[in-house]
């Protein structure tokens, strides 16, 4: 099962290789990871989403815990969260696809960044089930470049 | 010019802060970049001893941190100093040992350059170091030594580097900044929770066969004599690791011994068929659970007392968990027992009993065995000697056979099982505990990594015995090639070794060949009586076996024993 964990460190070099290799080590695999400067310039966020059971995820979990850097762990995955990802995608186009293409760009409320003579690259934003239907609605077409920046998370405010 | 300045250099800077956290000697090794810290130390009260290697330099710190409870020191060069640090620095990550270790950096302007005698020694210790630091302005050096120090000695202690550039000691007219710790992000646990320690002391009282399994955080956390109490009042029996070695003094009526690979057959049967298993400070390393958390105790509620809460249920799945100091945490269990009645445990301890009587551990007395020498030197320097081993069979008979009264009195290499590391160990030992008798058991494998360190004994007149059991092989290989690799003997054979005691005399150091039972009293005394170091050169054969032995892919109460 993935679980996603944000973690909050410090915001200085050498952090980012002390989290990481506590995955190396033990033969985990990241799913996604996402960094960067949290409101306080001191500390950094990340959003590691990771797979594993019960009992690895909570190895995972003290185990970051213990690293002098990290100052909390919280695992988001059963909790009520708004969780985004963002991915920008090349996709060819031609005179018969274009209008379709450009159909299934709306739908999936994407935004055309840039164009080419035979291809336009789409913007969009959303939970990782809707990215990765949209690239999967794409394909058919020719997908040519994706780069997705992986999940980032924050918990919802109670109502 | 500059003369009202009350600034400081660096190097002094970090002298004074090592001075503030109470250190006294370093152990270290010079090189170009830390000429500057060389040079301070010429004024400085702390004192340095200089090994010959800087894998003797981290072993000498470690011997030293575990015999006196203190944080070692140790400082190297930059680059090949540096990585020569390596094993070291792994094998106190392994075994909790507070360390503190200084590396010297190339100039900050060339860092990252591949510069002469440069090594990204952070990156390298990543691994096996509780944190790091690559300083960068000499002003903060207060600060990141106060850390240093208490990162390496709270919670689960463990070896801290400080890499320090050159110019950072060379860096002039330091104003220090006030040395106030900035983390955050680091927790020790303390005292258990009282509903927790409630289940414990019903627990024990409900069962029928409990076991205690003391490990090294039994020592880290100076629970022996809590543990004693405990032992002594509910007449809990009481198996430890090797880490854990004289939690109980050895002959206490409750002592079953070593547990796991080279264990007792009690303390191994006793683990397994008892209904509760209170761990204190171990991490069911696979030496003591054969690999194989599943099958280990599979009868027993299982208890686990650590400061690490990674530990708990890691390898062996556990009932009640509680993370914490081992000593705290063993006080409030007393503390809250009058409220349950103490456990039955006869009919256990005739269980114990029958199988204590039936497996006594034996050996031959008619030639020269290594078992004898042991226990000899046992009944001639008592348990309050300190003991410092190498890795292979000598270790384990020395476990088994020597009579540890205290457990900061026998430094050995566990976790990481690292031969060359007990001469070294030795020297830090006998600098630590100036007073007590320290000896060396190793053998002629180990001996040979460290050989050079009878150097650093020398120069300092350390009145170390060295016990050398010596067999011409690798002892342990050859063990191992004999009982699982059909005889196919292999690379055992140590064929060139010198003459140990003309080595040894070679360095000043007085040596003594003994090759019949009746020299092995003697000889031992003769050494004891010696006010300076002594070699004593045992001959033994190399057909000497460690038993009992759980063999490779079995549970612990499948064991050879003869
Ligand atoms: C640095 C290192 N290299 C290799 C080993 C593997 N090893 C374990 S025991 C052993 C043999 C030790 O021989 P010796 O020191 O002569 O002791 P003996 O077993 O004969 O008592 C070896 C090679 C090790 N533990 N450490």
């Amino acid at each position: 099962m993935l679980h996603t964990l944000a973690v909050l460190v410090e915001n200085h070099p050498g952090v980012l290789i002390r989290v990481a290799g506590l995955f190396t080590r033990r033969g985990y695999n990241i799913d996604s990871l996402t960094v960067c400067q949290t409101e306080d310039p001191e500390l950094s966020r990340m959003t590691i989403v990771v797979a594993g059971d019960d009992q690895v995820i909570e190895q995972v979990r003290n185990q970051l815990s213990k690293l002098v850097v990290v100052h909390s762990v919280t695992d988001l995955t059963e909790e009520s969260v708004v969780d985004r990802e963002l991915a920008l995608v090349r996709i060819q186009v031609s005179s018969e696809t274009r209008s379709e293409v450009f159909q299934t760009v709306d739908v999936f409320r994407g935004r055309v960044v840039d164009m080419g003579r035979n291809d336009i690259t789409v913007e969009l934003t959303g939970t990782i089930k809707k990215l990765d239907a949209f690239v999967h609605a794409i394909q058919p077409y020719g997908l040519l470049e994706l780069v997705r920046t992986g999940k980032i998370a924050i918990l919802r405010s109670e109502t | 010019m500059g003369e009202e300045t009350t600034g400081l250099k660096g190097a002094t800077v970090l002298l004074n802060a090592l001075q503030q956290e109470g250190v006294d000697v370093i152990f270290g090794y010079p090189g170009g970049v830390v000429l500057p810290l060389y040079d301070a130390l010429v004024d400085s009260p702390i004192r340095h001893v200089l090994a010959r290697h800087e894998q003797g330099v981290v072993y000498a710190a470690d011997g030293y941190a575990r015999v006196s409870g203190k944080v070692g020191v140790c400082l190297a060069t930059s680059g090949p100093g540096a990585t020569n640090l390596v094993t070291g620095i792994a094998n106190a990550y392994s075994d909790s040992i507070p360390l503190v270790v200084l590396t010297g950096q190339v100039p900050t302007t060339l860092l990252g350059s591949d510069s002469f005698q440069e090594a990204d020694i952070i990156g390298i210790t990543m691994p096996i170091t509780k944190h790091s630091y690559l300083v960068k302005d000499a002003r903060e050096l207060p600060r990141i030594v106060k850390e240093a120090f208490y990162l390496a000695s709270t919670g689960r202690p463990g070896p801290v580097l400080i890499d320090i550039p050159k110019d950072v000691l060379a860096q002039e007219n330091v104003e220090p900044f006030v040395a106030e710790m900035k983390l955050k992000g680091y927790k020790v646990f303390g005292r258990g929770n009282n509903g927790k320690i409630e289940e414990v002391a019903k627990a024990l009282s409900e069962s029928r066969k409990p076991v205690l399994y003391a490990g090294g955080g039994v020592v880290t956390a100076n629970a022996e004599g809590i543990l004693r109490h405990l032992s002594d009042k509910t007449n809990l029996p009481v198996v430890t690791t090797l880490m854990g070695l004289g939690s109980l003094p050895a002959g206490h009526p409750n002592l079953l011994g070593m547990v796991g690979m080279h264990g007792t057959v009690t303390a191994n049967y006793a683990v397994d068929d008892c209904d509760l298993l209170i761990a204190v400070g171990v991490r069911f390393d696979d030496r003591v659970t054969s690999g194989m958390g599943h099958r280990f105790a599979t009868k027993a509620k299982v208890i686990h007392i650590d400061i690490d809460p990674v530990e708990i249920s890691k390898v062996v799945k556990t009932h009640i968990r509680i993370v914490g100091d081992a000593r705290e945490i063993l006080e409030e269990v007393l503390d809250s027992l009058p409220g349950f009645t103490v456990p039955q445990l006869s009919d256990w301890w005739s269980q114990l009993r029958a199988w204590q009587n039936e497996h006594t551990l034996g050996y031959d007395m008619d030639r020269l065995t290594p078992q004898m020498v042991i226990k000899c030197l046992g009944e001639l320097a008592g348990g309050e000697a300190i003991i410092t081993t190498d890795v292979g069979q000598h270790q384990m008979w020395a476990a088994q056979y020597y009579p540890t009264a205290h457990p900061r009195n026998y430094a050995t290499s566990c976790g990481l099982g690292a031969m060359g590391y007990g001469l070294p160990a030795a020297v830090g030992a006998q600098i630590a505990r100036t007073d007590d008798k320290v000896f060396l058991i190793t053998g002629d494998g180990s001996l040979q990594m460290s050989i050079q360190e009878l150097g650093t004994i020398a120069q300092n007149k350390l009145p170390i015995k060295i016990i050398l059991l010596n067999n011409g092989v690798l002892g342990m290989v050859r063990q191992w090639q004999k009982m699982f690799y059909s005889e196919r003997y292999s690379q055992i054979l140590l064929q060139g070794n010198p003459d140990f005691v003309k080595v040894a005399e070679a360095y000043g150091i007085r040596g003594i060949h003994v090759d019949s039972t009746e020299q092995v009293r003697s000889a031992i005394t003769e050494a004891i009586n010696h006010p300076g170091p002594v070699l004593l050169d045992f001959a033994i054969s190399p057909e000497e076996a460690v038993l009992p032995l759980v063999p490779p892919g079995n549970v612990i109460t499948e064991m050879i024993v003869r």
